[in-house]
């Protein structure tokens, strides 16, 4: 359970971008609506060099939420100590305002697998997991915000829905929930579900910050929708509007822009930020 | 109920021809067929990128369809073994020496070491070098007497092969054509960016027993058993202006 002494996030309720190195002239100079950053953990968890210095850099300017994308946080097997305690060296001379990690798994025993695998909800998975962010929150002594994922397939011995099973996390634990939007939109259309009805069993008053991202469009075998998780194209419509209606229920919160592939040049990422820093301006009017 | 253990979910993950675990499915309740291949593609095709991205003159050489071919073999039998993508693909130099049908590549290992080298030299430490003037003011003895601490971004490449000659023709416009020769290479960062330089006959002994904590006087033996005509001279100041050179420290 969370200790009193933890710190907790302190994201500005505006746009943020994830941080690409080839924006690194382009952001100190012209931010625009730009007022936080997100970096992943594991590329910043080198010895030195123009990685450190250019967050070293970044960090005097903005806040920084630091979203990790190794830890495991969903796997069977033990958390890897060698990785929180790399995490931990981050944070301590980093102290970013925000750190959030993934409902998921990538490790399976001496391996690292390099993508976000998919658990079911069970009280078996919900036990192990809440004592995962229980170990990271002790380890790090900070509140973490634990990421929805997108979903491509379900489990058939699922017996909690996602919103109920994060909710019941963050209730155990007394971490927070990273609401990733575009996620939402993924999953259920994936799953033949409607996007508002999870947002409205979202437990949003645990919710510390928000992601919108692109997505590439598929079928699958019977010709059913297959949306896939891509972070390499524009926000659509309909996830912009699901951002409005996520934030006129939970009011305003960070919401980032994540573009991870084929990364475009810093105005094309900044007029999307643009497009988020409106949404926002909507709801606080 | 089916469940679905993760070492099932990863067995079949990087198996193509084994069907997804009973116990995933669609929303109507058919068998997870293509939507388990999500998965698949997406752990193949982002650790195929890693090895581009990481090993980009190798992937010039190699072209695009041979180097996702090679590396889609790499991936299946040497996944990460650490969250640290940076450092991913230290077993592909081996992994390349051994296939039959790259042997007549016989360089392309030793490309490989280089660009592990130069990756490594990226993300090593930061070290605040010596001024140049410190070496110069010693009397020609007390030179000989010193041993140097290094800057952890040092490296050194050894082959029987021009790597120096390959790496520069594949990555700096109107460099010359490599011709066969043999080439160690000293990877030095004076700064944040890695730069590879090509040592003399000898020079490799020479900054190895430096490293190894020998003085310059001892290094100096080892270099001309490699070459009686090593000259130190290139060699120091490649390390000087790599600010590769930490601190001096006198005879024990």
């Amino acid at each position: 359970m969370l200790d009193a002494s933890f710190k907790a996030g302190s994201l500005p309720a505006g746009a943020g971008v994830g941080y690409k190195p080839q924006h690194f002239t382009d952001i100190t100079q012209a931010p625009g609506p730009v007022k936080w950053l997100e970096i992943h953990a594991e590329n910043y968890m080198g010895d030195g060099g123009r990685p450190l210095a250019q967050l070293r850099a970044l960090a005097e300017r903005f806040p920084i939420s630091v979203h990790g994308v190794g830890l495991s946080i969903g796997g069977e097997a033990p958390l890897d100590t060698d990785h929180l305690g790399r995490l931990k060296h981050l944070l301590g001379w980093l102290d970013p305002a925000s750190f959030s990690e993934h409902l998921a798994w990538s490790t399976h025993g001496a391996e690292f697998l390099n993508d976000l695998l998919p658990l079911p909800y069970t009280n078996t998975t919900l036990a192990r997991v809440a004592a995962h962010i229980d170990q990271v929150q002790t380890t790090l002594g900070r509140r973490m915000l634990l990421e929805n994922p997108s979903s491509y397939l379900a489990f058939a011995e699922s017996t909690w829905s996602e919103p109920e099973f994060l909710a019941e996390l963050a209730r155990r634990t007394g971490c927070g929930l990273l609401l990733d939007v575009n996620n939402v939109f993924i999953s259920a259309t994936n799953l033949k579900t409607t996007p508002q009805d999870y947002i409205d069993a979202f437990a949003l008053t645990e919710v510390g910050e928000i992601h919108v991202g692109g997505h590439d469009e598929d079928t699958d075998e019977y010709g059913a929708p297959l949306l896939i998780d891509s972070h390499g194209k524009p926000v659509v419509d309909p996830v912009w509007a699901l951002l409005d209606h996520t934030l006129t229920c939970a009011g305003p919160l960070p919401v980032l822009v994540e573009w991870d592939n084929d990364v475009p040049d810093w105005p094309v990422l900044r007029d999307e930020a643009a497009r988020a820093a409106a949404a926002l301006s909507r709801v606080a009017a | 109920m089916t469940t679905v253990s993760q070492s099932l979910f990863r067995q079949a993950l990087l198996a193509p021809d084994r069907a997804a675990p009973d116990g995933l499915r669609d929303s109507d309740g058919h068998p997870a067929g293509a939507r388990f291949d999500v998965y698949r593609n997406n752990v193949v095709v982002s650790l195929v990128e890693a090895l581009h991205a990481g090993f980009p003159v190798l992937a010039k050489l190699l072209g695009k369809e041979n180097m996702d071919g090679m590396a889609r073999m790499f991936v299946r039998v040497h996944p990460p073994s650490s969250s640290l993508m940076m450092f991913y693909g230290e077993a592909l130099p081996d992994f390349i020496a051994s296939l039959p049908q790259l042997s007549h590549l016989g360089y392309l290992p030793d490309i490989a070491r280089l660009e592990l080298a130069l990756r490594h030299a990226y993300h090593a430490a930061d070290a605040s070098p010596v001024a140049s003037e410190s070496l110069a003011s010693l009397s020609p003895e007390d030179l000989l007497a010193t041993r140097l601490t290094f800057a952890p971004s040092v490296r050194l490449v050894r082959s029987p092969w021009p790597i120096y000659d390959i790496w520069r023709y594949n990555t700096r416009a109107g460099a010359p054509k490599p011709t066969p020769t043999a080439q160690d290479v000293l990877v030095t960062r004076a700064e944040f960016d890695p730069l590879p330089a090509l040592l003399p006959p000898g020079g490799h002994a020479w900054v190895q027993a430096l490293l190894q904590d020998h003085s310059i006087g001892k290094a100096l033996d080892f270099a001309q058993q490699d070459a009686a005509d090593f000259d130190m001279t290139g060699p120091l100041t490649l390390l000087l202006t790599g600010n590769a050179i930490t601190s001096l420290k006198d005879k024990d």
